[in-house]
């Protein structure tokens, strides 16, 4: 998995904002991303799965820059830098696989909404400014919702039989 | 470097529409995320990169990149980029290959590029073994790892990169972790930047015949100290690192070698009569 970003500091709702829109807005790139591996690699399933998780958190997206009114949410997370690395919601590369399953797409997308989850509960735990934490705290009610929908979407894809990744005719074959 | 800075750029602007078709969790993935995010960084055009390689799965990179770009010929892109640079010297040229086009079919090239310190920067996404050609162990692969190819392992010392990228005079030189791909893009602009030959090693595993290689994520640590300028201390470092010290490790002093060319010929005609026997 890749390093993560420290945590980046919120003196500003316009921070808060940013923050949040960035994480749906490379959540959205990263799912596209896999969507388009696993069109490349056959797996039909999960360019609809990777796709759908592309679609929420897009939605998600536009729903922050709403919120946030007119603050420049874009502007406001090109000035300042907003993640420095990667942001909660960007699923782990690595941890693709062209045979995967919609348990491990879910799995991926689980990891990061709790990661969200974890970040802006923290906001809410520490920040003085009564704003950003009334602001944070519906971020944290959001995120606890995303958590609670994958859970859900979990008990209609059940964790896959051991051999998921057996292929009887594997890339890696020396011919 | 030639920094033709355009703010507006994002790292979107810099790829293409070609989806790439690496194998799913390749590291390859990453290095393209660090490439269009440093470009991106450094505020250049996509117009004004130009990004060559050779062959092999690394190599396929320019045609994901909305850059200029040159998928050339096996351990040849060094001569490529080497001759684009010296004619177009107000291009951002990178260079991209793999252990195995860039340490055995290009070794003698990646010698002779370090030697004439051209200003671009060479970037090699080390996985140790073959891919794109089933998995044959590479100039970098273990002595004892052992495929159906090479049964008990080759037995032979691996090639050191960075060592041999120094003592042949590259300027910069940095190790990377495909995976902290913002650490990579951070140190692909400073390698762009600094002027003369850049090389800069990207660990990238290779999820299909290295399956070995996830487990680099937990073996990579930043460098112990900062980059220094002086050969013989980085020598000793990179000769006594344990392969997975990642960061700057060598910025040099030297000049870039900028070769000056007489009177441009501009008349294909007078071109031709050049060769004239």
């Amino acid at each position: 998995m890749s390093k993560r970003a420290a945590t980046p500091k919120v003196a500003s709702l316009a921070d808060l904002f940013a923050l949040a829109w960035q994480i749906e807005a490379d959540a959205v790139e990263r799912y596209k991303l896999l969507a388009d591996q696993m069109e490349t690699h056959n797996n039909p399933e999960l360019v609809k799965v990777f796709r759908d998780l592309a679609r929420a958190e897009g939605i998600h997206a536009e729903e922050i820059r709403r919120l946030a009114g007119d603050i420049d949410v874009v502007e406001h997370a090109r000035k300042t830098g907003g993640w420095k690395g990667e942001s909660p919601e960007e699923a782990d590369l690595s941890a693709a696989h062209y045979m995967m399953t919609p348990w491990h797409a879910l799995q991926m997308a689980l990891v990061g909404e709790k990661r969200a989850l974890a970040f802006f509960t923290g906001i809410v735990e520490t920040t003085k400014d009564a704003k950003i934490k009334q602001m944070a705290a519906e971020f944290v009610e959001e995120e606890a919702e995303h958590v609670n929908l994958v859970h859900r979407l979990l008990r209609k894809y059940p964790e896959p039989a051991e051999g998921w990744a057996d292929d009887p005719d594997p890339p890696n074959t020396v011919e | 470097m030639n920094l033709d800075v355009r703010p507006a750029c994002k790292p979107g602007d810099y790829k293409s529409d070609v989806k790439p078709i690496w194998c799913p969790g390749c590291g390859d993935y990453h290095v393209l995320l660090s490439f269009t995010r440093a470009f991106a960084q450094l505020g250049v055009p996509p117009e004004r990169i130009a990004v060559i390689s050779g062959i092999g799965c690394s190599s396929r990179i320019p045609a994901y990149t909305n850059c200029y770009g040159f998928h050339g010929v096996h351990g040849r892109s060094l001569a490529l980029a080497a001759g684009l640079k010296v004619t177009r010297p107000d291009l951002t040229v990178v260079v991209a290959s793999g252990d195995g086009d860039g340490y055995s079919i290009g070794g003698n090239h990646f010698i002779h590029a370090c030697r004439r310190n051209i200003d671009m920067t060479y970037v090699v996404m080390d996985n140790h073994i073959y891919g794109m050609t089933k998995g044959q162990p590479s100039p970098t692969t273990e002595p004892e790892f052992d495929t159906a190819l090479s049964p008990g392992g080759t037995g032979l010392r691996p090639f050191h990169p960075l060592v041999v990228a120094l003592a042949s005079g590259a300027n910069f030189i940095a190790r990377c972790f495909s995976g902290d791909f913002n650490q990579t893009a951070d140190i692909l602009v400073e390698a762009i930047e600094h002027p003369g030959f850049s090389f800069v090693e990207i660990l990238s595993p290779c999820v299909t015949f290295r399956p070995d290689e996830k487990e680099w994520k937990n073996m990579v640590h930043p460098a112990p100290v900062g980059p220094t300028d002086d050969p013989a201390k980085a020598a000793r470092r990179i000769m006594t690192d344990d392969g997975f010290n990642l960061g700057v490790l060598y910025r040099g002093k030297r000049q870039p070698y900028r070769p000056e060319f007489g009177a441009q010929v501009s008349d294909p005609a007078e071109l031709e009569k050049e060769f004239e026997l």
